[in-house]
């Protein structure tokens, strides 16, 4: 069995990934461009908190003492969330979303495809019930892709704006950080170094069916793993923590 | 010879045999469902944007799931129900644009605020409880797609009451800050819950007709009534105390006595000055606006996939 502290640190990067990118998704609930994709994106942010729970459960396990699912979730300053920037990025609007939904199902898409094999009885399993779907969620954002981007002129432009504005996040999903990479070492977890270029096929392949481009200025952001997020974070932990904060031990 | 179709139409309602799209009905029952039915469609709609603002901020993970699922079930309502209207003859887009410019109306309940968790709770218990009794004998409705759509409504709807009852009761044996969240919701959703029965049935001009159509099944005032003996129980079950102190078992009539209802409150709220008309009419439209150039796009790609497919298949014949 892995390491009791390595694998909860690890858990936690995957557990926030889907945590706040589900946040994200759930702001759209009631606001979107017509019903039935309304419904499609709060599935989607279903999903995603629904695996984040699966981690955090699995976190608290190994945490042990009073934790929770909650208690990790809610209780930690922004320092201390591993997410990447990618999935803190906010709505913006329709086009921002789907381009930041997009990038992240390729990733999350081939991670879990990975982690099915994992050594970690317990990531594998939570990685074969969240592949079926995330398989779906990459269908709907990739269709969502090339639908827009080879829709009309205006559509196009939205697209490729939120391409070129998204882009700089995404080479940080392949960054390792340094428990990642102790992770890779234990076994249990999969090298980015393989998964980066399935990523990149995938998102190339997408993008010109889209009629869209990878921009040509490619300075990757990154910080988000090591806790050095960006300012939206504050905000989203402030809406998600604001009851757990304002009454420390209640039950709800 | 129009006498004789109006006969045989109300022979078939009596005789409790639905109505189905394609069969004659008269232009006043088609109106009338139609408003009916495209207002409750909207009201579906502008009732996901009080609990989806509690969303972000729900306190743990287990209610935030249960209150995403909730209010994609109500846009799913809203999906059944535009579609039972549909078949009346008019588009879903149609409605919507009628709701955008404040022709049509929805539930006056979604124009109050939702100030703290206990909102989620007390919607749940009392504003989903009170749609419950008003459309339960809506699952009969002399019009087919309708009676259908309800059906479906209604099963999630007891659903999203028990929830809202629950988020009360864990409220309720909690803190006495949590508790006091509790009271201080059902005071302020007691009375606009009261009102979604609509006018005494002294005002109510409508119903006659409407009863005759097997439209409704029972009068505004019935309604309320059974919702007055079902909620005080429950109240009394949550230690918590309902806002009316004309509230009182009647032996006699077998029914809780309770106070009037401030019609003005209502009828202001109906012409728009409720707290949140405004704001909630806003968040409708913006969606729409700031969603159209998608609607187009997927339209304009669509319509070049099919060109293509032709072009192809031309080829391939050629
Ligand atoms: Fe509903
Ligand atoms: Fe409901």
């Amino acid at each position: 069995m892995a390491d009791k502290d390595l694998l909860y640190n690890y858990t936690l990067h995957l557990a926030d990934n889907s945590m706040i990118l589900g946040q994200r998704c759930g702001e759209w609930c009631g606001h979107g461009p017509v019903l039935e994709q309304d419904i499609a994106l709060t599935n989607i942010a279903l999903d995603l908190i629904g695996e984040a729970r699966s981690l955090y459960q699995l976190a608290a396990s190994l945490k042990g003492g009073t934790a929770t699912e909650d208690t990790v979730a809610f209780l930690r300053d922004v320092l201390a969330y591993r997410n990447v920037l990618l999935v803190e990025q906010p709505n913006t609007d329709w086009a921002y979303t789907i381009v930041r939904q997009f990038f992240y199902d390729v990733f999350h898409f081939y991670l879990h495809s990975e982690l099915m094999n994992s050594s970690e009885e317990r990531l594998k399993n939570i990685a074969t019930k969240t592949i079926k779907e995330v398989t779906y969620h990459l269908k709907w954002s990739s269709e969502w892709m090339i639908r827009l981007g080879d829709g009309t002129d205006l559509s196009r432009e939205k697209m490729q704006d939120a391409v070129n504005g998204l882009w700089e996040f995404t080479g940080e999903l392949f960054m390792s950080s340094a428990i990642e990479q102790k992770a890779f070492e234990a076994g249990f977890a999969p090298d980015l170094n393989i998964l980066k270029p399935l990523w990149q096929e995938k998102v190339e392949d997408v993008l010109a069916e889209s009629t869209l481009f990878i921009p040509e200025k490619n300075y990757q952001q990154k910080g988000g793993k090591t806790g050095v997020h960006s300012e939206h974070m504050g905000f989203i932990l402030a809406d998600m923590q604001f009851l757990q904060r304002a009454y420390p031990g209640a039950n709800w | 010879m129009e006498i004789n179709l109006e006969e045989a139409f109300q022979k078939r309602i009596d005789e409790e045999i639905k109505i189905e799209p394609r069969d004659w009905m008269p232009e006043k029952y088609r109106k009338t469902l139609l408003r009916q039915i495209s207002q409750h469609a909207h009201s579906e709609i502008v009732g996901m944007l009080p609990e989806g603002n509690w969303i972000t901020r729900a306190p743990n993970l287990r209610r935030k799931v249960a209150l995403l699922a909730k209010v994609q079930d109500e846009a799913g309502h809203g999906l059944y129900l535009y579609s039972a209207a549909e078949t009346l003859g008019m588009t879903r887009d149609e409605m919507l644009a009628e709701l955008h410019s404040g022709k049509a109306k929805y539930s006056s309940i979604f124009n109050y605020p939702t100030l703290t968790w206990a909102d989620m709770g007390a919607i749940g218990w009392l504003v989903d409880g009170a749609a419950i009794m008003n459309q339960v004998p809506l699952c009969r409705a002399s019009y087919g797609p309708y009676a259908r759509a309800m059906v479906r409504v209604c099963k999630e709807e007891s659903f999203h009451q028990r929830q809202g009852y629950e988020i009360m009761l864990t409220l309720c044996q909690g803190t006495p800050e949590q508790k006091a969240m509790a009271q201080d919701a059902l005071n302020r959703w007691w009375w606009p819950s009261m009102m979604m029965f609509g006018p005494n049935d002294d005002n109510s001009p409508n119903s006659a007709q409407s009863t005759k159509w097997k439209i409704k099944r029972f009068s505004n005032d019935e309604l309320r009534q059974k919702f007055v003996d079902v909620s005080v129980p429950q109240a009394e079950i949550l230690g918590i105390t309902i806002p009316d102190a004309d509230l009182k078992w009647n032996e006699a009539r077998g029914h809780y006595d309770f106070g009037v209802i401030n019609w003005d409150e209502f009828n202001q709220v109906v012409a728009g000055n409720g707290p949140c008309n405004k704001q909630r009419l806003k968040a409708r439209v913006d969606a729409w606006e700031n969603g159209a150039w998608v609607r187009e796009a997927a339209v304009a790609y669509a319509e070049k996939r099919e060109k293509r497919k032709q072009n192809t298949e031309n080829t391939n014949a050629a």
